[in-house]
């Protein structure tokens, strides 16, 4: 079979769900348990170290407000990308894919400017416990996002030409799921004293 | 009727070396690089236990084609066997070799559901092997902190001795993690969607379904291990505080995300080894596996539980006693459905008509020896046994007499049941069972005598007992030079299994499609099967185990026979 031929194992649906959303979701869990593991580990040790307080107070809450204000309206674009697949105008879904990203760009950028003060204040990541866990969580949900850009911008591109439409609702999907690691990352790195 | 239209698009032109052999996306090739690796790999294994076991056998004596074994080298000689054994032998061959193999051809499809994810998984993984092997090479040698790697040892270059080797264990365990995950998520997938017309919940065949849930608990119990590797890897390199005491950090924590994978690993190799070792039985008693649902709800049993008994490896590392006597009792039900598992092999065998050719020979010998394994595991699931047991010998034959039935006897199961379909020709059936009295008694040569070192007080990773007053006990070097021939004698029959398997190839006897008249679809379609697997796609009508049925000409119903 050449590259592009698909396997019939590729358009069977036994469940009923398409392929491509079951792949989308186990991806899904097997990213939760990542992050999960890591969270578990830092809420144990968080609550064991009551002085990692002190450190939590130096993050810049409102960089963070900011942040996740970015990223929920990003999440929004891409709702709205995936009507537009389902209504099969490919074009206005990858103008709205792309918007997804530019948000989380902004994301990243801030990010950038927040890290840069906390370094310049001295607070890198062996500074102790917090720090490590600090950049070590917001690193890898740094570096989903980052991909999960990356991956939005190439399916946006066939989207344009109304090709694979089936991709804008699944990495939809993983958009949200980068969405909701970030909306338990805020409070427990920011606001949590 | 637009499946077949699309199937005959299948005929292209045949697919040079390179395209046919390393970039192919064909399922059952991809079998292959997954089981040449796994194969070569055993064979470094074998060669480390090797070192080892002379070292033990014969103290400080020059082991012929390694050299003197210094304390160094025999931490990175045992840390590398149990990395290599578990993440390079066991997981690609049972679960991806068989897995990619079987999948396909026993659900009735041409092909796993995304074959590119499937290449790059053994691309990922075959590097993740060289990064591994690499590490033999670099300053300071591979890494010697255990196939556990315990912080602080593993944390810090000062006090493993092998800064640069441990963190390329860590990166090529990541890696192979990677390269499992996507398999795995493929497997899932694939099962769920892509099954035959006809083939319902209930029509999968067990091992499909064993290897289904093994990778889902893998799924599930990987991702604490990566995130905490990746911790291990910024307190190798970054200086971060996560394990170690002097920077603040908790050493128990890796002890709980390693364990939280590591004993769901065990089911997860595990129960592909069921799985084999069922179809086989169900074919060579003649007779329908008794329990099929049973069984599975007995396999989800195991892998709900393996997901709480965790800390039974942590009894002497300072948690709660109150915690160890909930692991206790945790570790002690999960016999439970294990045992029921083996009930129904023991029933499925009892009044079938058994054919002792060397497939069954290696499950039945699976049976025997796993249970030894089982039994031996209640001791060490206890916690009050286990302070005695801890670290010592006893934990050693306990471990190899549950995975040396997984990871060797049931892959020779396998092995021998499906390379008729595999490679076209069947395998030397006198040679076979030379291999396998060869391997199995020697097998338990090398470790009964542990079992009794061990409970005499012999500690694990110890390069010499001669070295510490209190460990020498010269009254049992007999018992440990035993089984370090019983492990000279094992290997060598070895070379009558590779013998076999590459003479097989050519000069053995031509399959038919169906060698050993069984009822699953993999058996339908000829011996090897051709690209897309199924010239026409099959229907399913009926279970998997349909033997010995009275009333028609064959005492077997194939799955796809209309009537």
């Amino acid at each position: 079979m050449s590259a592009t031929a698909k396997p019939i194992a590729n358009t069977r649906s036994v469940t009923g769900i398409p392929t491509a959303r079951l792949i989308t979701w186990w991806v899904i869990a097997s990213e939760i348990v990542i992050f999960g593991g890591l969270l578990a580990a830092y809420l144990m040790h968080r609550l064991g170290h009551p002085e990692w307080a002190a450190s939590a107070s130096h993050t810049n809450t409102w960089a963070g407000a900011f942040n996740t204000f970015v990223l929920l309206t990003s999440s929004l674009c891409a709702v709205l990308a995936h009507k537009a697949a389902d209504a099969l105008d490919g074009p206005r879904a990858a103008r709205l894919l792309r918007l997804t990203a530019l948000g989380g760009v902004i994301f990243l950028t801030v990010k950038g400017f927040e890290w840069t003060t906390d370094i310049r204040e001295g607070f890198v990541i062996s500074s102790g416990g917090f720090w490590s866990y600090y950049y070590t969580l917001a690193g890898l949900h740094g570096l989903h996002v980052l991909a999960g850009a990356v991956i939005m911008l190439i399916v946006a591109s066939d989207a344009a030409k109304n090709r694979e439409l089936q991709r804008v609702e699944c990495i939809g999907l993983y958009w949200h799921f980068v969405d909701i690691v970030w909306i338990f990352l805020f409070p427990l790195l920011y606001i949590a004293r | 009727m637009s499946e077949q239209v699309q199937h005959a698009g299948h005929d292209h032109p045949e697919p040079g070396f390179f395209l046919k052999y390393c970039w192919s996306t064909d399922h059952k090739m991809i079998a292959m690089q997954y089981l040449f690796t796994g194969m070569a790999m055993a064979m470094i294994g074998g060669f480390l236990a090797y070192v080892f076991r002379m070292q033990q056998g014969f103290p400080n004596h020059y082991v012929p084609g390694f050299g003197l074994v210094t304390p160094g080298r025999y931490n990175e000689v045992v840390t590398m066997h149990g990395t290599i054994m578990i993440f390079w032998v066991a997981m690609p061959v049972l679960i991806a070799a068989f897995g990619n193999y079987l999948i396909p051809l026993m659900i009735g499809c041409d092909d796993m559901a995304f074959p590119r994810i499937n290449r790059l998984s053994y691309q990922i993984f075959l590097l993740s092997a060289i990064v591994l092997l690499g590490s033999f090479l670099v300053k300071g040698g591979a890494f010697g902190g255990a196939w556990t790697a315990y912080p602080p040892l593993s944390a810090s270059g000062a006090y493993n001795l092998t800064p640069i080797g441990a963190t390329l264990w860590l990166l090529a365990v990541a890696l192979e993690f990677v390269a499992f995950l996507l398999g795995g998520i493929n497997f899932t997938v694939t099962v769920m969607n892509s099954r035959a017309p006809g083939m319902k919940m209930f029509d999968i065949p067990i091992l499909i379904w064993m290897i289904v849930l093994a990778t889902v608990i893998f799924m599930a119990s990987a991702g604490p291990l990566i995130a905490g590797a990746v911790m291990l890897l910024f307190d190798q390199t970054m200086a971060t505080g996560f394990y170690d005491p002097v920077r603040g950090g908790d050493p128990l924590l890796w002890q709980h995300l390693f364990w939280f994978f590591g004993h769901p690993e065990v089911y997860v190799v595990l129960l592909p080894a069921m799985g084999i070792v069922a179809e086989i039985i169900a074919v060579f008693a003649r007779k329908k596996l008794f329990g099929y649902k049973s069984m599975l709800y007995s396999t989800w049993g195991v892998g709900i539980l393996s997901f709480v008994v965790w800390a039974h490896h942590q009894f002497v590392a300072g948690i709660d006693p109150r915690m160890a006597n909930v692991f206790t009792v945790t570790t002690l039900l999960i016999s439970i459905p294990v045992a029921e598992l083996v009930f129904l092999y023991i029933a499925t065998l009892y009044g079938g008509s058994i054919r002792l050719d060397t497939p069954m020979l290696w499950a039945l010998g699976f049976l025997a020896e796993f249970l030894i394994g089982g039994v031996t595991g209640i001791f060490l699931g206890s916690s009050g046994t286990d302070i005695y047991l801890h670290d010592t010998y006893f934990l050693i034959a306990h471990f190899h007499y549950t995975f040396v039935p997984i990871a060797i006897i049931s892959v020779f199961a396998g092995i021998t049941f499906w390379y008729p379909k595999m490679f076209g020709r069947m395998m030397n059936e006198t040679l076979g069972k030379i291999h396998f009295w060869g391997t199995v008694i020697p097998f338990n040569v090398i470790f009964i005598p542990l079992f009794m070192t061990g409970m005499a007080g012999d500690q694990r990773r110890i390069y010499s007992y001669a070295q510490f007053a209190e460990q020498s006990r010269p009254a049992l070097q007999h018992l440990r030079t035993t089984s370090t021939i019983g492990l000279l004698v094992m290997l060598s029959f070895q070379l009558i299994f590779i013998f076999n398997f590459f003479w097989s190839m050519r000069n053995g006897k031509r399959a038919e499609a169906n060698p050993w008249r069984s009822t699953t679809l993999e058996w339908t379609v000829p011996s090897p099967p051709p690209h897309g697997n199924f010239a026409e796609l099959p229907t399913v009508y009926r279970g998997p185990y349909e033997y010995g049925l009275p009333g028609r000409a064959d005492d077997y119903w194939p799955q796809n026979a209309p009537n």
